[in-house]
């Protein structure tokens, strides 16, 4: 009750308690658990909204307040809670959004108007609203004491740059819900940072200056309280980097403070799945094989043929001849293009070469495959992958493009790199990755060196069906076709 | 000579817009008409989210004028799997967007205007911005029988629907925007607002179905230059500014400092299709299978896009219960997406035993989940 007697006598000369109160507003605080009384009076008298009314005592428990559902206007009187975004237990700021509700079309967003704890939301989603009836109950700190209440509407922009006052030990710090949250997360005492904006208040770069003593290094603000609140001249922002670079750092061996927090996701969906390809790939016994192509005649074979392809309406890349020449050697070497089953009873050899081109996408790791490589030409490999590519950036390929690969290539030299070690897809028993074309100085029959276009290729096989030298016979038969092309045209069919 | 006008309009816009004391001493004292140089519905999205966060309306209104290549463009609430034809639009490549302001769904197309009237919150009149839009309408062709009606459309022939409306209110400011049908495909917009999908229960904002007539059909000499003119020509008369419309480039970080990652933010999954409040499906379909017609059962609740549970019934042993199970816990948690579940699924299938048979069944069944999508 001292704090009553205490209020009273701040406002002796008024004669009885006010608080504000403009007529427009339908929102109105009421206070449950309240340490003092207060009657509302709709006449002229008015206190200064700067001043603080109430004194508190000093109570460990917040007051509650009853956020009530302001006007919405038109005439509006229940809308539909669509969405919250705070739960109870939750802590906010004012300002912070609170729910989404929707009326007639109109969808409105319900901020905060104090710094408090969430302690009760009276609505379930999609349950109608009140206009002038409680919204949630937020619990407010009791140090802080209840911002000044105003129409929401009628505040300029600028309004939250109004300072809420916080009386500790009796002396009132001025200073934004932003910096005041910058000081929280660093645990700093704002009655121990000595304000330089305007009438002493507590500005960001108040902040930053007192932490960058405390850890002798130069913090960059907080992306968090840049943000909030989200108008674009905040004052204090222009003026921090000019005061940083004034004050030189002090070396100190301090920990640096990091507000960093991990964050824990779980796999879903393609990932998921990823996992347990990968699993199964980890059962199989990979056998490693490295080779290095000299692609000058490829070059300048597909340079020639580049635009040939266009006027048909097909992008060329290397890949068509890559799968080509693939095919090829699978038809010398079958037992590369075949699966064996889950008890490694039983080798199936494939008679069509499907073969599958790894894909980047968004999502991830996709892998699509040309079906029948060994009946088709060059130009319709190239053609079937421009369609499969434009379906995979697009993400609408189907179960039939994705499904009953055989034989794999993964050009990861489009990103980067020369030698890979790249993981078998199962049920599939081989994989070729293929590294980045580099311009290199080698030596020719002759014994001079020349400029080499060179490719670097990766193979990795099932060790329990494809020994080493098959997997190095494959390799440099494909390595033929390719270092001479016109080669190719023998075996073509 | 355009575009020295057109980068000097920038500059003005950037002065206006970045200053708002300028305002006062800037020829648009009381209002301000801009129109975006964009097509990309989340682009020009996202100028109506800049506008609202940062711009100072306390003594200007802002009328913003945009047009959008073929999109789609759900309310805030809704459900575009309740609402429109998902994959008529990734056939035919019309984007999804979903806005912030509530209501129903909209075709969007270059046939068709878009005018957002901002304000704060406490002027925002959504009656005052149509009733200016009819007169506009009125005094470029007398004989139009246009009005608004209660449920904030605007009707021609007292049948037709030519407007929709919808609205978004935040702490300070307030906006309210709708279409205006000059000369949009009808027949695109019939189709791709239909939804094909069955056996969905929600709680989301339901769209509300309309005749609706394109005002080129009424007075073939009406184009949209004309239309938006006519309606810059009354906001300016009635807020007592020069008629002249600045252009905007939706893509200026300079002018609209945080544009792109508003952009950005309107283009993710978890925004389009992420927010659209729980719903369930409970549906069936036959599938045809080498002469046998099979009955197959799909329940799954979605939530935040996600499915959260996921039961498939199929006939008695047509596929290996232990795959169905390894299906249904493979979806659960992972997109209501035809493209996720597809590489989901066919990845799946390369831990299963490799037989023919039950590849094409697998398929047969994954295609058929994904018609759901």
């Amino acid at each position: 009750m001292a704090a009553v007697t205490a209020l009273r006598s701040s406002c002796r000369a008024a004669g009885r308690l006010v608080c504000i109160h403009r007529v427009r507003s339908c929102s109105s605080i009421r206070f449950i658990k309240s340490k003092y009384v207060c009657v509302f009076d709709k006449s002229a008298l008015k206190f200064s909204h700067q001043q603080r009314l109430f004194r508190t005592s000093a109570a460990s428990c917040g007051q509650i307040v009853q956020f009530k559902l302001s006007d919405i206007g038109e005439g509006i009187t229940e809308v539909t809670v669509k969405e919250w975004y705070i739960k109870e237990g939750d802590s906010v700021s004012q300002f912070d959004s609170i729910c989404e509700v929707q009326s007639d079309k109109a969808s409105v967003t319900i901020t905060s108007r104090y710094d408090g704890i969430i302690r009760k939301l009276h609505y379930n989603l999609d349950e109608i609203a009140y206009v002038g009836k409680p919204l949630v109950d937020i619990e407010i700190d009791a140090s802080k004491g209840v911002a000044p209440e105003e129409d929401v509407v009628e505040t300029p922009p600028m309004s939250h740059e109004e300072h809420t006052h916080q009386e500790i030990k009796g002396h009132k710090t001025l200073a934004t819900p932003a910096v005041r949250r910058l000081a929280m997360e660093n645990n700093i005492k704002l009655s121990e940072v000595v304000g330089t904006g305007k009438d002493n208040r507590i500005l960001k770069e108040d902040i930053l200056n007192y932490l960058a003593k405390q850890t002798g290094a130069i913090l960059p603000p907080s992306p968090k309280a840049e943000i909030i609140p989200p108008l674009p001249k905040s004052e204090t922002l222009p003026a921090a980097p000019k005061d940083k670079a004034h004050k030189i750092p002090v070396p100190v061996s301090r920990p640096i403070v990091f507000s960093g927090k991990d964050k824990t996701e779980p796999i879903t969906g393609f990932h998921k799945a990823m996992v347990k390809t990968m699993s199964a790939a980890l059962k199989i016994p990979h056998l490693g094989y490295c080779d290095e192509i000299d692609l000058t005649q490829l070059v300048q074979l597909r340079e020639e043929l580049k635009p040939l392809a266009q006027t048909r309406g097909v992008k060329l890349s290397f890949m068509p001849f890559f799968i080509k020449a693939a095919s090829l050697g699978l038809l010398q070497y079958p037992i590369l293009n075949s699966s064996l089953d889950e008890s490694c009873q039983n080798v199936t050899y494939k008679a069509s070469h499907n073969i599958g081109v790894a894909m980047d996408t968004e999502q991830g790791l996709i892998v699509p495959n040309v079906k029948n490589v060994q009946v088709c030409s060059v130009f319709e490999i190239a053609s079937e992958l421009n369609r499969l590519q434009s379906l995979g950036s697009a993400g609408q390929l189907g179960t039939n493009d994705l499904t009953g690969g055989t034989f794999t290539l993964s050009n990861i030299g489009t990103i980067g790199g020369t030698y890979a070690k790249p993981v078998i897809l199962p049920p599939e028993v081989a994989i070729g990755a293929l590294g980045k074309i580099q311009v290199l100085p080698r030596f020719n029959g002759k014994g001079e060196v020349f400029k080499a276009q060179i490719m670097n290729v990766s193979w990795s096989a099932d060790h329990r069906i494809i020994d080493g030298a098959t997997m190095a016979r494959f390799s440099n038969l494909w390595k033929s076709y390719l270092e001479n092309p016109a080669s190719m045209l023998l075996d073509l069919k | 000579m355009l575009l020295q006008s057109s980068l000097k309009n920038c500059l003005q816009l950037s002065c206006i817009l970045r200053t708002p004391k300028a305002g006062f001493r800037s020829t648009t004292s009381g209002g301000l008409i801009i129109q975006s140089v964009s097509n990309d519905v989340y682009q020009n999205l996202a100028v109506e989210d800049w506008i609202h966060d940062h711009m100072n309306l306390e003594n200007r209104q802002v009328l913003f004028i945009w047009r959008n290549s073929p999109a789609v463009v759900i309310g805030r609430h809704q459900n575009p799997w309740q609402e429109c034809n998902l994959r008529l639009m990734r056939q035919k490549n019309i984007k999804l967007a979903r806005r912030r302001s509530g209501g129903g769904t909209v075709y969007h197309d270059l046939g068709n205007i878009n005018l957002t009237f901002f304000t704060t919150r406490k002027k925002y009149e959504r009656m005052e911005n149509l009733k200016l839009v009819v007169k506009a309408l009125k005094a470029l062709r007398p004989q139009l029988d246009v009005h608004v009606s209660d449920r904030y459309d605007i009707l021609l022939d007292r049948h037709y629907k030519i407007s929709g409306t919808a609205a978004k209110l935040g702490r300070a400011t307030a906006y309210h925007h709708c279409t205006l049908l000059c000369n949009a495909d009808k027949l695109v917009l019939s189709s791709v607002l239909k939804s094909p999908y069955r056996g969905l229960k929600s709680n989301a904002t339901p769209s509300v179905p309309a005749s609706v007539k394109n005002l080129f059909e009424e007075d073939p000499t009406l184009t949209c230059e004309m239309l938006l003119d006519a309606i810059a020509e009354e906001y300016a008369t009635q807020h007592q500014i020069d008629h002249h419309i600045t252009l905007i480039n939706p893509a200026d970080e300079i002018v609209l400092p945080g544009i792109n990652n508003k952009t950005k933010e309107l283009q993710t999954w978890e925004w389009v299709y992420g927010k659209t409040p729980k719903f369930s499906i409970s549906t069936c379909f036959n599938m045809v299978y080498k002469d046998c017609v099979l009955d197959v059962k799909v329940d799954m609740d979605v939530k935040h896009g996600r499915i959260e549970a996921c039961n498939v019934d199929l006939p008695e042993q047509w596929l290996p219960p232990a795959l169905c199970r390894e299906l249904a816990k493979s979806l659960t948690g992972s997109k209501f997406c035809p493209h996720e579940t597809t590489t989901l699924a066919t990845t799946l299938l390369r831990v299963c035993p490799q037989d023919d048979e039950l590849h094409s069944k697998w398929n047969l069944l994954c295609e058929n989940m994904i018609m759901l999508m």
